[in-house]
């Protein structure tokens, strides 16, 4: 274990079971009555969330916000069932409730013992920090007031400026009833400016921001934040140039970076193994087979340093990893939390996360991209006769039974002989999943990963994630613009 | 199966007194620590839900949410805060954080309560809390029941993603410092059913679902098993198309979400932010003369009812498009204010809008489309309020001679927002009333559809 971990669980042990008067005992109580027969596992999560968060509009900082929220989630699981209920009151008697209510799933009867409790592992991928005390109120305020003056000193077009600033102080504790404690503690802040520009009656927005798992001083380090507001006006102006985007199937050349949203949809959420051990993905039953060009291999990995989709264990307790999905076109493996996995007969591979202790857990992707390839990416371009170049997005979506997805382009330019000529404007692009990947045919030397700013949807669940690709070139995909 | 178990997981709602004593120790706690004026909303809800899969229970979760919410004004300067916690304690320090957080705010002459004379003076009962005295085994009973109808219903159906049944009740209690105090209760219900189709090498999926304030009021499984099974089957063989121009019937079902795209275009937030394609259209036309759209919060039992909003203003029947021509926004006390009007009743969105139906059923919106395609899905978030662009994944049918001819797929339907609402040709009888937006089906000509 190391020693984030140790400390880790000592100062979540001290805020959230101390104060509530709770016991190592009191757990093996709560674990005796979780524990029916025909029970094979069971979780107890415990929860103690810090959010605030400022927005600055017209100049002025409108709204600032704090909010609290505690409590515990009692998991029982009975081979492909699962019965759960919380509490936000963390307390004896309601635990006791709460694993009444969870057991209901199995059979009333004598109940099972719990092996001895031990301190369970974790990496150490960021510090322990409330990220909420980085910075003074004073200090938080001019922040979003210098990005304010930088927007509107840049361009006298820029009509209106959104700044919002918000942090997330998360701390959790896992105890699982093969005996392991474990707790994280987890940062995250986010930093996002939004501009309108006008001209000559045309408004059009512009948007750039970012974070992860550290303090808010993050983006005081150099210029950082004034580019966030450099890039979003650099945004709302271009677009205010941008034509109608062509509509049809044709090449289209992603750019690096925050565009790996594309793998997130066409590939990731298909590989979660929830939707695999039910067959439900266009994915199931496909380890081993060809699921995309040799260029590509994509991994899922929640062990980077600081990153928003980081963790140093997954919600339920078991340290995230490196985890490769897809070995130069060969689909390797799917991400698994811990019910999934035994069902299919493996092991988790760190990917069980949840929203919060009011939710269930279940596979989830942490940091999904794909690894660098040998072309450069002005290459690409220059390969394509007619097509279009998309470098930024806005969120996507995915049917993973029918492996249709979409996802909608912000900054986009049509690619003419080889040469990146007009803006054009948003439009959504559709694929099937398996498909697409199989049309890669350039992959650039250029992996970058988001600015940590992505959050991904599921079943109603929303959980910070990270992407990232490198440029890469998609044969033929369809885009719906408006334009013959 | 632990029943009574279950049932104690579920006891009942607070009383509504509890809840405005924790209004009230909020709002004299705001005084007390200087502020001028201050809010405080109080939630509770519980729920059981129930997911079955290929006959077996999947997920059985107890639901049981709180929270207390509160704003405080130091003149116009504002500053909030929430917790899940309902100690006394906990109350002062969440009015604490509130009052920390609003020495920082900016002085903003539109911020603070609504202005008293909009307040709700009486509270009308929409009739909208009948919660449902149903244990794990009834609603595990039902779930069962709904999918083993969609999987029995043809031999490609191979899969399924279960039938999930659930119940919530809920109370919510709103008071501000201008003597306001007044709370309802509220239920809702719903069964849902997804189940797998395959036909060659490809999967098709699709769903059908309920949802009522009343129980008796839901679709029984049966109905809701079979027409999942139903549409899941009508989608397998799916193709593309090439790219065209054609005119789009919106089935009711995603209908809804063309009209809360313009709901988005004239809610004040955009507004003010000159956010939206539909600034300065108040009296003009937005929509063909047919057109009439109402807001309805007070419809016995409606989703979407509410006797007043989020800050107390009394919520009213309103008409917001007449003959197609623009007639009101919808605004928060801010937001109006922003905007020099007065507050509309909409803090927290609408509250029922109703499209007049036209004559056509769906068989005759097809009629009337002739050629072209339905659109029964949609994906994706392309959707600019600001300048009004529209680009999304969709699947549904080609229509020809008035008859579905064949299920589409991987096709986008675009335009512009502005456009398409002109260029609306027929609102259809077939409402769908699992919504806060009513609406039969929407034919709009001339979108653009990208395919092959």
């Amino acid at each position: 274990m190391t020693d984030t971990a140790a400390n880790n669980l000592q100062l979540v042990r001290q805020h959230i079971l101390e104060p509530a008067g709770l016991t190592e005992r009191d757990l093996e109580r709560v674990f005796g009555q979780l524990m029916a027969p025909g029970v094979d596992a069971a979780d107890l999560y415990f929860q103690a969330s810090r959010h605030e968060g400022w927005v600055l509009e017209d100049g002025i900082v409108k709204e600032g916000s704090r909010s609290l929220d505690q409590g515990v989630g009692v998991r029982a699981i009975s081979g492909e069932k699962t019965g759960f209920a919380y509490s936000d009151e963390i307390i004896l008697p309601a635990l006791l409730e709460a694993s009444g209510a969870a057991r209901a799933i199995a059979r009333s009867g004598q109940s099972g013992r719990l092996q001895a409790w031990q301190a369970g592992g974790g990496l150490s991928l960021y510090a322990p920090i409330n990220p909420l005390d980085s910075l003074t109120a004073e200090e938080k305020i001019a922040l979003l007031q210098r990005l304010d003056a930088e927007a509107r000193r840049l361009d006298p077009r820029v009509e209106q400026v959104i700044v919002s600033l918000a942090g997330v102080h998360d701390m959790i504790l896992v105890a699982n009833s093969d005996g392991r404690l474990s707790a994280d503690v987890r940062p995250l802040v986010r930093l996002n400016v939004t501009v309108i520009a006008q001209q000559n009656g045309r408004r059009e927005t512009g948007s750039s921001g970012g974070g992860g798992r550290f303090g808010y001083e993050y983006f005081l380090e150099g210029d950082r934040a004034l580019n966030y507001a450099r890039e979003a006006v650099r945004q709302a102006v271009l677009n205010l140039e941008a034509v109608e985007a062509p509509a049809g199937t044709m090449p289209v050349v992603l750019g690096p970076g925050w565009p790996g949203v594309l793998l997130h949809e066409a590939v990731g959420h298909g590989l979660e193994g929830d939707f695999n051990r039910k067959g439900t993905s266009a994915f199931a039953g496909r380890i081993s087979e060809r699921v995309a060009s040799p260029l590509c291999t994509v991994v899922d990995d929640g062990t980077l340093d600081r990153r928003r989709g980081s963790l140093n264990i997954d919600d339920e307790g078991t340290p995230t990893q490196t985890t490769v999905l897809i070995e130069k076109g060969v689909l390797k493996g799917y991400m698994q939390d811990n019910l999934n996995a035994r069902l299919m007969g493996t092991v988790s591979t760190g990917n069980g996360r949840r929203q919060s202790y009011a939710h269930l857990p279940m596979p989830r992707m942490t940091n999904t991209y794909m690894l660098a390839g040998p072309h450069d990416p002005e290459e690409i371009i220059r390969s394509v006769k007619k097509g279009l170049y998309a470098v930024n997005f806005g969120g996507g979506q995915v049917d993973i039974t029918s492996g249709k997805f979409v996802f909608s382009a912000s900054e986009a330019y049509l690619i003419e002989d080889g040469r990146i000529t007009v803006p054009v404007k948003g439009a959504t692009l559709i694929g099937s999943g398996p498909e697409v990947m199989t049309r890669i045919s350039m992959v650039g030397n250029d992996l970058q990963l988001d600015g940590g700013i992505g959050t991904c949807g599921k079943d109603g669940q929303s959980v910070p994630v990270g992407v990232g690709q490198p440029t890469l070139k998609v044969d033929a995909l369809t885009v719906g613009g408006t334009a013959a | 199966m632990l029943v009574t178990e279950t049932k104690a997981a579920q006891a009942g709602l607070p009383p509504q007194e509890t809840l405005e004593e924790l209004v009230s120790l909020a709002l004299a706690e705001a005084r007390k620590q200087g502020a001028s004026a201050a809010e405080a909303g109080v939630g509770v809800d519980i729920g059981l839900s129930v997911n079955v899969r290929r006959g077996e229970v999947d997920t059985l979760e107890h639901q049981r949410d709180r929270g207390i919410g509160v704003t405080v004004y130091f003149g116009h300067r504002k500053g909030s805060a929430s917790s899940s916690d309902f100690r006394r304690e906990s109350i002062i320090e969440t009015v604490q954080s509130a009052c920390a957080i609003a020495r920082h705010t900016s002085e903003d002459p539109c911020q603070g309560l609504a202005d008293p004379d909009l307040l709700a003076r009486e509270i009308p009962d929409l009739d909208l809390y009948h919660p449902w005295d149903l244990d794990a085994e009834e609603a595990i009973r039902i779930a069962r029941d709904c999918e083993a109808v969609a999987l029995a219903a043809d031999p490609r159906i191979c899969n399924s993603d279960g039938a999930s049944l659930s119940t919530y009740s809920g109370i919510r209690v709103y008071g501000n410092t201008n003597d306001f105090l007044a709370g309802y209760k509220t239920s809702r219900h719903s069964l849902s059913c997804m189940v797998v189709g395959k036909e060659g090498d490809a999967m098709q999926r699709d769903y059908w679902y309920t949802v009522s304030r009343v129980p008796e009021e839901l679709e029984d499984a049966e109905s809701v098993g079979r027409k999942a099974a139903e549409r899941t089957l009508k989608r397998l063989g799916a193709r593309r198309l090439k790219t065209c121009t054609a005119p789009v019937l919106y089935a009711p079902e995603v209908a809804r979400g063309v009209l809360a795209h313009f709901i988005s275009a004239i809610s004040g937030g955009a507004l003010y932010r000159k956010a939206s394609f539909l600034l300065d259209h108040l009296g003009k036309q937005v929509f063909p003369g047919f057109v009439r759209i109402e807001e309805q919060p007070h419809r016995p039992r409606g989703l979407g009812s509410a006797p007043f909003d989020q800050e107390g203003v009394a919520t009213r029947q309103r008409v917001l498009v007449e003959d197609g021509v623009l007639q009101g926004y919808v605004l928060s006390s801010y937001s109006a204010r922003k905007l020099g009007m007065r507050s509309t009743g909409n803090a927290g969105g609408v509250h029922n809008l109703v499209i007049q139906p036209g004559e056509r059923d769906f068989r005759g919106m097809l009629k009337e489309l002739d050629r072209g395609l339905l659109v029964t899905e949609l994906m994706g978030q392309g959707v600019n309020i600001t300048t009004g662009d529209y680009s999304r994944g969709a699947s549904g049918f080609w229509v020809e001679n008035g008859e579905i001819a064949y299920p589409v797929e991987e096709i986008t339907v675009a335009g512009n927002l502005r456009d398409m609402f002109q260029r609306l040709r027929a609102v259809g009888n077939d409402v769908d009333p699992r919504g806060n937006i009513l609406t039969g089906s929407l034919l709009i000509d001339g979108m653009t559809i990208a395919g092959e």
